[in-house]
């Protein structure tokens, strides 16, 4: 079990003098857009006329930088009047989903990413709803929805063609914007073969892009860099109008080196730039993990820009890359929304010191970390046997991040932080659901879009949690 | 001054003994487990000779304190029998004191047989009858039923207070699943308990109560007794009339007499006398009505002391899910409630020796399970082991580093034990249901109770006998001959084995099996628990 040791508390010590040195360069140019933040850039009411927009060469569709992800809507317990053999206990707050994706348009968001799997299968239908209701004209806004088919008894021509026309119907529309594959990589080649090629599903996606059902046709991309160099190298053939890649400043040189099995930013980014592809960039912010940084970090970042959320750092360092047509935000709270409204009306790009500076030093400071890359995006669940594997990665990085995560009992703080380990993992998680029940099935593991080991981490913190409560650490 | 001090011991027994039972943390236990291994019948029972020995001590010199100061029935009992004095559950309203009291005649016989038919129960070994009598259990399940659940509330109330502010002062805790009939019974001995402590004060503790049978006829040859300086006393009859014990009897002419059995040393007396003529004292020459009265006594009194032998002799007797597919991304699968398995033989927690040595010990009073963790004590319905603990691992199992229930159990029924004896001691083994399992049921490869097992007690062998392994080697090879690299066996079904020599029975794989609602494999109990 990864402590911060000595060792590492020195690394990360020594990481902060570093950036603190880089810092004093940074600064002075930060002082040059120091104008732009007094006219009300960061206080005051957010200007709904200031969003930053890209343009897609393509069909010249005018892009804000803000994307709004549909994954991670906000939820509020069922009401007693359903049916309660249903297993689920919440439900989206669509009430509030109306809210924020009225504020996002009424502030200049134009984009809305969604997909058949998400949320339980509701998303979909929740936009729909939403963006209905915020009186908007079809024209002012653009939908991305995906072709979501992981199971197999999905992976038919059939299927694939009713869960297309579903998400029409679902999201109340004649045409999608931007359609994707969804996730491609994981699994490998054939996995796309059989997903998307072998079936005919893939052209029957660029005949509706002949008939204009389909606006913009992609893919977004996890995992495998095979699938990746060979779609691209068909690009003549299937001429996509844009890519979805998961891009940000941790990811941009490690997301290789922190797990084999993933590709760096750097390189997706690089390859599509060179085709003039236009990148919709997903996870600027690691589900939230550049947000909810260790304190050493939050304190550096703040320093340089005080009034600035830790997280504007990471949507500034992805808007900054000029092919960048648009970073998607999964924002559950009108407070997120607020947020990268503001980091976005209009961005302020960093310069290249202090894009250097966060892929380099702040990167490597947060890998130096060891936290789990999970972004709780629930792909991996249901898990058939009843674990809340997300709920229990998000607890075990919060008590990372915070230093309770003893490495052994003669950590200083032992005491403590194994009482806030074990009490807050049962908060965190029913009994039922904690990772001892895990039994390697494995039914999680291709779904994992950042190709975590679940079973191998699950039973690494049941480990974990059996030493502490043994107090045999 | 004696009523006083009396009342301060008292609350502070009381409200030891009490939070030992409300308490489920752990936190307090260490510091008060010592009050319920002070109480008479549990250390009988636990022939704990230095517990018996004080509690003797302190009966020879100063008479029943024990009984109004250690006991929390007894105490319990004086203080709703304070409550029937007050003022507004009076016919007199006007007089400083209740005067409710008489005295009454001695019930001897009554009391004797109660204490042998007590006797012959346990030794009979019918302890769903005799722990019905026993004061200190009898409040043990009162608590543990009735209190108990109301203590959890609160502190869970208080835990989301916490979780809310985001501090870790307070945290759930699951309430114990008490059966009904324990409810019943502890609701029933209140009613009767509590009820007749309001109207007649110490009815119980001087009719019913075997303890304080076997305390009175001990008292009887304290070295203090309350005793009155008749110079002083004017026969006004105020001792007599607020004696809850109602063993004072006043008459004119007559020296003031004492039943010194029924007299728990509470001091109401001494505090309502006006003449102050009152007094805890050593025997001094004795004057004839006295030597008359102690006369009287003086029969019953070998009496009991054979009873007391008794007691003692018959302590020391008995001292010897099915997985689907996926389509969208988020939500829980429901989990169903695990059901208990039918067991052969029930199973006893770690420190009790054997099914045996548990029932003959066991006074049911619910302390251990009150304090049980992991869900997994409960009182047995079963009348043989009427409430005395058994156990069961849906919600949990028998986790290594809790020693708690043999920490705090003050009969010797389950005997103290430390971590490292636990992990040797078994209890059960583990039985598999093959029908169950899901390398069977499911075609699913699993391997969760060889993999928890903290015994090293299960393997995985392949489903498949065609597979098998060499001996020599100790590869595995299929039926052409061929060996079987890891990853080949990690590509077939595997279903466990049990190595009952090594199973200690704590239940963990039952726990977390993923078959539901029975278990693929589950515990066994032993009637006889073994070192392994």
């Amino acid at each position: 079990m990864k402590d911060i040791n000595r060792r590492d508390f020195l690394k990360i010590a020594g990481a902060a003098t570093a950036s603190a040195t880089l810092a004093a360069c940074a600064n002075k140019t930060g002082n040059d857009l120091g104008d732009l933040d007094l006219n009300g850039h960061h206080t005051g009411a957010i200007p709904t006329d200031k969003m930053t927009y890209r343009t897609n060469p393509n069909t010249g569709d005018k892009v804000s930088l803000l994307g709004y992800g549909m994954m991670r809507l906000p939820n509020k317990p069922v009401s007693p009047t359903q049916d309660p053999s249903v297993p689920q206990t919440e439900e989206i707050d669509q009430e509030q989903v109306n809210k924020l994706v009225k504020f996002a348009l009424d502030h200049g968001v134009n984009y809305f990413d969604t997909s058949p799997a998400y949320c339980q299968g509701h998303s979909e239908e929740s936009t729909g709803i939403a963006l209905q209701a915020s009186g908007y004209d079809r024209s002012k806004y653009y939908i991305a929805t995906k072709l979501s088919n992981f199971a197999p008894q999905q992976q038919t021509y059939e299927e694939s063609v009713k869960m297309f026309r579903n998400s029409l119907i679902n999201l109340q529309t004649d045409y999608i914007d931007y359609l994707l594959l969804h996730a491609v990589g994981g699994g490998g080649l054939p996995n796309l073969n059989q997903r998307f090629i072998d079936n005919g599903v893939l052209d029957y996606l660029m005949e509706q892009r002949e008939k204009g059902l389909i606006r913009n046709l992609g893919f977004s991309f996890h995992g495998d860099q095979e699938v990746f160099d060979y779609l691209l190298a068909n690009h003549d053939k299937y001429h996509w109008d844009f890519v979805q890649i998961q891009m940000n400043y941790v990811d941009w040189k490690l997301a290789n080196e922190t797990n084999s099995r993933n590709v760096d930013g750097e390189y997706l980014y690089g390859e599509l730039e060179k085709r003039g592809i236009p990148a919709v960039i997903m996870e600027p912010l690691l589900g939230g993990r550049l947000s909810k940084m260790p304190d050493h970090i939050v304190a550096t970042l703040k320093q340089q820009r005080p009034e600035d959320s830790v997280a504007s750092w990471a949507f500034r360092y992805v808007g900054t890359k000029p092919n960048v047509l648009t970073a998607l935000s999964g924002m559950t709270y009108m407070e997120h929304l607020e947020d990268n409204l503001r980091t976005y009306s209009p961005l302020v790009p960093l310069n290249e010191e202090e894009q250097e500076w966060l892929e380099n030093e702040i990167a490597n400071l947060y890998v130096s970390y060891p936290t789990i890359p999970c972004n709780d995006c629930k792909y991996c669940m249901p898990c058939p046997y009843g674990i809340d594997i997300p709920a229990i990665f998000v607890h075990y990085n919060k008590c990372v991040n915070k230093g309770n995560v003893p490495e052994n009992q003669q950590a200083a703080n032992y005491r403590e932080a194994r009482r806030v380990f074990l009490i807050g993992y049962d908060r965190a998680v029913p009994k039922l659901r904690q990772a001892s029940h895990c039994i390697s099935c494995g039914k999680c593991v291709s779904h994992c879009p950042q190709n975590i080991r679940i079973p191998g981490e699950l039973h690494r913190i049941d480990d974990f949690v059996e030493k502490l409560k043994q107090n045999i650490l | 001054m004696l009523k006083l001090t009396r009342r301060i011991l008292a609350l502070f027994f009381w409200l030891g003994i009490t939070l030992l039972f409300l308490d489920v943390t752990g936190t307090i236990q260490p510091y008060l487990e010592w009050m319920a291994k002070l109480q008479f019948l549990p250390s009988v029972m636990a022939v704990n000779l230095i517990s018996i020995a004080i509690v003797l001590v302190l009966t020879l010199v100063l008479g029943r304190i024990y009984c109004s100061i250690i006991c929390p029935l007894g105490v319990l009992q004086d203080f709703f029998a304070w409550i029937g004095k007050w003022k507004v559950f009076r016919k007199n309203k006007k007089t400083k004191f209740a005067n409710k009291y008489s005295y009454s005649k001695p019930k001897k016989w009554l009391r004797l047989t109660v204490l042998a038919v007590f006797i012959i129960m346990l030794l009979a070994g019918f302890n769903a009858g005799a722990i019905l009598l026993a004061p200190y259990s009898a409040y043990g399940r009162m608590v543990a039923s009735l209190l108990q659940p109301l203590y959890i509330g609160i502190n869970n109330l208080l835990a989301q207070w916490s979780e809310a502010n985001d501090n870790y002062l307070f945290y759930q805790v699951e309430p114990h699943n008490n059966p009904l009939i324990l409810c019943v019974i502890a609701i029933l001995t209140a009613l009767v308990l509590l009820v007749l402590a309001f109207m007649h004060g110490r009815t119980y503790c001087n009719t019913i109560c075997p303890v304080g049978t076997v305390l009175g006829y001990i008292a009887n040859y304290s070295n203090l007794k309350m005793r009155v300086n008749e110079n002083k006393c004017i026969k006004c009859g105020m001792c007599e009339k607020n004696c809850k014990a109602s063993c004072i009897k006043v008459e004119k002419g007559q020296p003031v007499k004492f039943d010194y059995t029924r007299c728990v040393v509470c001091g109401d007396c001494q505090a309502v006398c006006g003449k102050q003529a009152l007094h805890l004292a050593p025997a001094e020459k004795t004057t004839k009505s006295e030597q008359a009265s102690e006369g009287e006594q003086a029969k019953e009194s070998d009496l009991s002391r054979r009873s007391f032998i008794a007691i003692t002799g018959t302590a020391v007797a008995t001292a010897t899910i099915k997985a689907q597919e996926k389509t969208t991304d988020g939500g829980l699968a429901v989990i169903e409630d695990k059901q208990v398995p039918t067991r052969q033989t029930p199973l006893t927690p770690p420190g009790s020796l054997s099914a045996s040595n548990l029932q003959q010990h066991c006074t049911a009073c619910q302390l251990c399970i009150a304090n049980c963790p992991n869900g997994v004590l409960r009182p047995s319905t079963d009348m043989a082991h009427f409430l005395q603990p058994t156990m069961g691992y849906e919600n949990g199992y028998c986790r290594p580093e809790c020693t708690r229930c043999a920490d705090v159990c003050p009969t010797g029924a389950i005997k103290p034990i430390t971590k490292e004896e636990k992990t040797a001691i078994q209890i059960g083994h583990a039985v598999w249901i093959k029908e169950n399992c899901l390398p069977i049921s499911q075609e699913q490869r699993c391997g969760s109770c060889a993999a928890h097992c903290p015994a090293e007690a299960i393997q995985m062998v392949p489903l498949d006998k065609s597979i098998k392994q060499n001996l020599e080697d100790g590869q595995w090879y299929d039926a052409e001959g061929n060996q079987l690299d890891w990853q080949a066996m990690r590509a077939l079904l595997m279903i466990p084995v049990v190595d009952n020599e090594k199973c200690i029975g704590c239940g963990k794989c039952e726990y977390l099996c993923p078959a539901r609602p029975f278990s693929a494999i589950y515990v066994e109990g032993h009637e006889q628990h073994r070192e392994i």
